[in-house]
């Protein structure tokens, strides 16, 4: 086992799969000899050449949209979208075309490809370098979206990613690249599979579900009010699309109560759609209102250091969620 | 110019005759289809009469099956040429089972056929720029002997995704043919509103690649400067915008009504010039087409067409469960 | 005639009680109020005081019994006269005791003759989750049965399977087979199966769970769930409060109060809540109740018997005085055991004087709803840096020995914030070390 950060994790994910598979290439902005703005393909230029790590003109549009036809012609094409604020323009790109390009050609042709963006703030990035976009593209069907939150999963997810069929967003909590660190085996293939979500901690009295950054403070809010007699449950989401359905109930069937937290705004968050799924499969588990904690619904996450901090979930805010919970 | 008065062109007798029955079979598709949205019996069609001889002229400067094709909506008489069926077609017009390019999941006209190397387009336009030169990226990297040739009207290259494709071309030396089909229209936005300059080709200069202009009515002229522009990108020179100056002779689409932004007698004139009638002449007076060939070219489109319409009035529409499949490639079923 | 002593009612919200001691045995005489029965409730330990003259014909609980308020426990009368038969606890009485048969009771003895039956309608559970609901169907669970211990009193998911577990565990054959041969005996001779079981064995020693020691812990962990705790911790010299204890201890004690300590911190701290109103409040899902009057309650230890807290009632209105007669008053019945319900109820916020056993400072747990506790640790003479002045200017500090105690105030995060709490225990600092 080796400890490394998130990004190492992923790093390395990307090394190995073009190390792997000769059609895998990256293609985004900065991504070659500067290895990319958060320096997530550092030494991939050098070890792969200009023609595996492309730098592409300033424009995320062509980006995706230069990606698809790669992958349509047989690429393994790693799109990086250098924040996830940047992903507009390519939104036509990747909801009209790549998602819905198998189904527009009754299956005859595919894109398999890998968008990463990364995402979220609590780095004074302030609206245009801090969004949470997840749930633009869970909306749609076609697409997969995943979420790592651990150095491992940076690692197997990306490596399944690259693998999948289908187009695959693929977004990461950049304030954790290099905060979060975790155990990576070295002697063997770390493939995570897209779909099942994993149970961090497991607990009796509240289930919370989250992703990304803000599972690291689920987990710190968890044990803090372990010390105060709250057994919670928390489950790292992880891939939000497709949903597994089956962990989130399994859940909530054992502890009645559930906390959803996202720093994506609150309204038409990831967060409704797990409440959706709890009201209309788990009515007859509850024991308490499903709860959302959630970024507020200002349009995005200002610069300003307290501003900021006002907009961020922390772990106190979920504590205070999750005692409240396990309370009613 | 000069060259095809005299039809010295790099042209077998025999493709001038496929060109002059593709052009005929999409233009007899073209209006039957017409005729069955004015009966009620199919819901929509987008057209392509007098865009045929420019699609068909760029169609064989290709290497068909092994060049790869990103067209758009108007491109009816390319996508024959290219071997998609009158009774395919029909099947798509009408929504039924089996339709190659969507299973009748998209609206007539928007193409597709792997077999061909054709890959699918949307609806919004300009869309599928951004692909070929994605295409083009892909066959360089792997050094395929492969061109792509993608099609868009003038409109359309007001579209940013046209430039940035474009520009990706043109940055990496691409493979890759822009064809604009220039009819002046955009539904009712005429050229000037659309763009400065006065040919699309002139855009070409500011991304750094060759642009040039070429009378789409003829169906010979834009043969020889496609195939130009295919030698040029399968040689490794680059792309090339080839803008095809070509008329709409009808409205947009079958929910459109022309007679608000243009004048008939607008439409008159154009008929004066059908690219049809041109190339016929040109055949006849060159003695490649007799008319009694002519009688049967014009014979086996009718027969052609009643068949197809015949065999997709019969077909069978989808099941209704094929509707919910396949969002995802591991969905794909072999039916 | 014959006399019935049922188990009283002693609070709006109680509705069991259980046998702690009978003081009186089976044919003892015994005098109209004298005390009989020690019983203890959710709110408070108390002696029930005979309702008559007689001798006790017969008891019909034991002790280390819960029963429902309004069950019968005891029948006093004269020698010969007859006693009813039937298990009293299950039948409506022919004489309602005053007072105490007020609907609620009714409805709680016609429930206990039938606990498998599911409540439909009838009495205010509180809101009932759709989980809860569910297993008390697949259970065939008597909500009304089930104590509530989530918010507002809400039946939870957790209190309901307890519930579950615990009827499974002590009486299975509460279920018997539809066969008529083996009836339980309960059913036969009437007696409800105790729910004081043994306990299962263990490792160790286990020292069972009385009912103080479970709603101690109970109401603990319900308070530290509900609030979020914060403590902050200062420092007074007592000289003048001593000073002042000095000069006035015989004058009150003409008077026959015991001028304690406790009368200043309350009496202090009722001046703080007077300045800072915020303190003496509530957390509520409508917002934060602001209480008018300051209702101090003031822990007495018990000994092992655990720990009770009455309540000094509209303690803004008392002088020192007052105070002083007040505190003595509630501790000696509280000691005996004797006080009413409505005297442990209500409190507003508390003063626990945990230096009594020599404690420096602690962090004592907020009595539920309200927003603060003020802990007292010993007074002890500790050095201290004077600062001065010397007749020149110059700064002039000196050591002396003075009499210092540590104060605490541990308040709830959620309605006050650090700086408010501090404010508060720095005027009750404030006011002890200037007291004149």
């Amino acid at each position: 086992m080796t400890e490394m950060t998130l990004i190492e994790g992923l790093r390395q994910g990307m090394d190995e799969e073009l190390e792997r598979d000769a059609r895998v290439f990256i293609v985004g902005e900065d991504v070659g000899p500067r290895g990319g703005v958060f320096r997530a393909t550092q030494g991939l230029y050098e070890k792969y050449g200009e023609d595996r790590v492309v730098d592409s003109p300033l424009a995320e549009l062509s980006i995706v949209g230069i990606g698809i036809g790669t992958a349509l012609y047989g690429m393994r094409p790693i799109c990086e979208i250098q924040f996830a604020d940047f992903i507009y323009p390519a939104f036509n790109q990747i909801v009209s075309e790549a998602a819905r390009m198998c189904y527009r050609s009754g299956g005859e042709w595919t894109v398999p490809m890998v968008i990463r963006a990364p995402y979220g703030g609590g780095i004074g990035g302030g609206l245009y370098h801090s969004q949470s976009i997840e749930a633009f593209f869970t909306h749609v069907p076609g697409l997969k979206v995943v979420v790592p939150s651990t150095p491992y999963d940076a690692k197997g997810l990306l490596k399944s990613a690259v693998r999948d069929p289908n187009p695959v967003i693929y977004l990461e909590p950049k304030k954790g690249y290099r905060l979060i660190r975790g155990e990576v085996p070295e002697d063997e293939e770390v493939l995570v599979p897209i779909g099942p979500a994993r149970l961090s901690r497991e607990g009796t009295d509240l289930s919370v579900f989250a992703y990304g950054m803000m599972h690291h403070y689920c987990l710190e809010a968890a044990e803090r009010v372990s010390q105060e007699g709250i057994d919670t449950e928390l489950v790292d989401l992880r891939t939000l699309k497709p949903v597994d359905r089956e962990t989130v109930l399994a859940s909530v069937a054992k502890t009645g109560k559930a906390l959803i937290v996202h720093e994506d705004n609150l309204t038409g968050g990831y967060g409704a759609e797990i409440a959706a799924i709890l009201a209309e499969e788990a009515f007859a588990d509850l024991d308490a209102p499903v709860r959302r904690l959630a970024g507020p619904d200002v349009p995005a996450m200002p610069y300003s250091h307290p501003l900021q901090d006002w907009f961020m979930p922390d772990a106190d805010r979920i504590a205070d969620a999750i005692r409240e919970l396990a309370a009613y | 110019m000069e060259a095809q008065e005299d039809l010295q062109v790099d042209l077998s007798t025999e493709s001038l005759l496929e060109m002059y029955w593709l052009i005929v079979l999409s233009r007899r598709l073209d209006e039957r289809t017409w005729v069955l949205h004015r009966q009620g019996k199919i819901a929509f069609h987008i057209s392509g009469i007098g865009h045929e001889a420019a699609q068909v002229g760029a169609a064989l400067a290709l290497r068909r099956g092994q060049d790869w094709v990103v067209p758009y909506y108007r491109d009816l008489a390319l996508m024959l040429a290219l071997g998609f069926t009158p009774k395919e077609f029909m099947l798509g017009v009408m929504g039924k089972k089996g339709e190659p390019s969507s299973g009748a999941r998209q609206m007539p006209s928007h193409w597709s056929l792997k077999r061909m190397n054709v890959v699918s387009h949307s609806s919004p336009v300009a869309t599928q720029a951004p692909h070929a030169s994605g295409i083009g990226f892909a066959i360089k990297m792997r050094g395929d002997d492969v061109v792509v040739l993608t099609s868009i009207g003038e409109g359309s290259t007001s579209q940013g995704e046209w430039y940035e494709a474009v520009n990706w071309a043109a940055v990496h030396q691409l493979p890759v043919v822009f064809m604009v089909e220039n009819n002046l229209y955009a539904i009712s936005v005429r050229q000037e509103r659309q763009m400065a300059v006065e040919h699309v080709a002139d855009k070409a200069a500011g991304l750094g690649l060759p642009g040039v202009t070429v009378d789409g009515l003829d169906a010979l002229a834009v043969h020889q400067v496609m195939t130009e522009a295919v030698d040029r990108a399968r040689s490794g020179g680059g792309p090339t915008v080839v803008e095809t100056m070509v008329q709409r002779m009808t409205p947009h689409s079958s929910d459109d009504d022309d007679r608000s932004y243009r004048t008939r007698e607008e439409l008159e004139a154009l008929k004066a010039q059908d690219p049809l009638d041109l190339h016929r002449d040109k055949l006849l007076a060159a003695g490649i087409l007799t008319e009694e060939a002519e009688r049967e070219v014009q014979a086996r489109a009718k027969r052609e067409v009643d068949e197809a319409v015949a065999f997709a009035t019969e077909a069978p529409y989808p099941d209704i469960s094929e509707a919910s499949y396949p969002v995802y490639a591991e969905d794909r079923r072999d039916d | 005639m014959t006399t019935e002593v049922i188990m009283p009612k002693l609070g709006e919200s109680v509705v069991e009680g259980t046998v702690t001691k009978w003081l009186r045995h089976q044919d003892d005489r015994i005098e109209e109020f004298e005390p009989l029965v020690e019983i203890n409730t959710d709110k408070v330990d108390t002696e029930v005081p005979s309702p008559a003259t007689g001798t006790i014909l017969k008891l019909f609980v034991a002790e280390g019994e819960t029963v429902n308020a309004g069950t019968l426990l005891a029948v006093i009368g004269e020698p010969g006269e007859e006693v009813p038969e039937a298990p009293p606890a299950h039948d409506e009485p022919d004489t309602p005791p005053a007072g105490d048969r007020d609907g609620e009771v009714q409805t709680m003895a016609a429930e206990a003759s039938a606990p498998a039956v599911p409540k439909v309608g009838g009495e205010d559970l509180g809101f009932i989750s759709p989980v809860v609901a569910r297993i008390a169907t697949e259970h065939n669970v008597d909500l009304s049965q089930v104590s509530g211990t989530g918010s507002g009193g809400r039946i939870t998911k957790k209190d309901v399977l307890t519930y579950v577990e615990g009827r499974q565990t002590a009486a299975p054959w509460e279920e018997p087979a539809s066969g008529e041969l083996f009836r339980p005996t309960e059913e036969i001779f009437g007696k409800k199966p105790s729910a004081a079981a043994e306990p299962a064995a263990r490792a160790g020693t286990v020292l069972p769970l009385d009912a103080v020691r479970t709603q101690i812990a109970e109401h603990m962990v319900r308070s530290k769930r509900t609030s979020a705790h914060v403590t902050t911790l200062m420092e007074a010299d007592l000289g003048r409060v001593i000073s002042h204890r000095k000069a006035h201890k015989e004058s009150f004690g003409r008077e026959g109060v015991n001028l304690t300590f406790t009368a200043y911190f309350v009496a202090a701290a009722v001046e703080a809540l007077k300045e800072v109103p915020i303190v003496n409040s509530s957390w509520s899902e409508e917002g934060i109740v602001l209480h008018k009057a300051a209702n101090i309650g003031v822990a007495v230890s018990l000994g092992e018997a655990g720990l009770i807290v009455p309540v000094l009632k509209n303690a803004e209105q008392l002088s020192l005085l007052a105070v002083a007669k007040t505190l003595n008053d509630l501790a000696e019945r509280a000691r005996g055991h004797k006080l009413v319900p409505d005297e442990v109820q209500g409190g507003t916020f508390t003063i626990t004087n945990h230096g009594v056993s020599g404690s420096l400072f602690a962090t004592p747990i907020i009595n539920q709803p309200q927003c603060a506790i003020l802990g007292v640790g010993v007074l002890q003479k500790r050095p201290v840096v004077i600062e001065g002045m010397s007749p020149s200017g110059e700064p002039e500090d000196s050591l002396a020995i003075r009499p210092m105690v540590y104060l605490t105030l541990t308040f709830d995060h959620r309605i006050i914030d650090g700086a408010i709490g501090d404010h508060f225990l720095g005027i009750v600092v404030q006011r002890l070390q200037s007291w004149t």
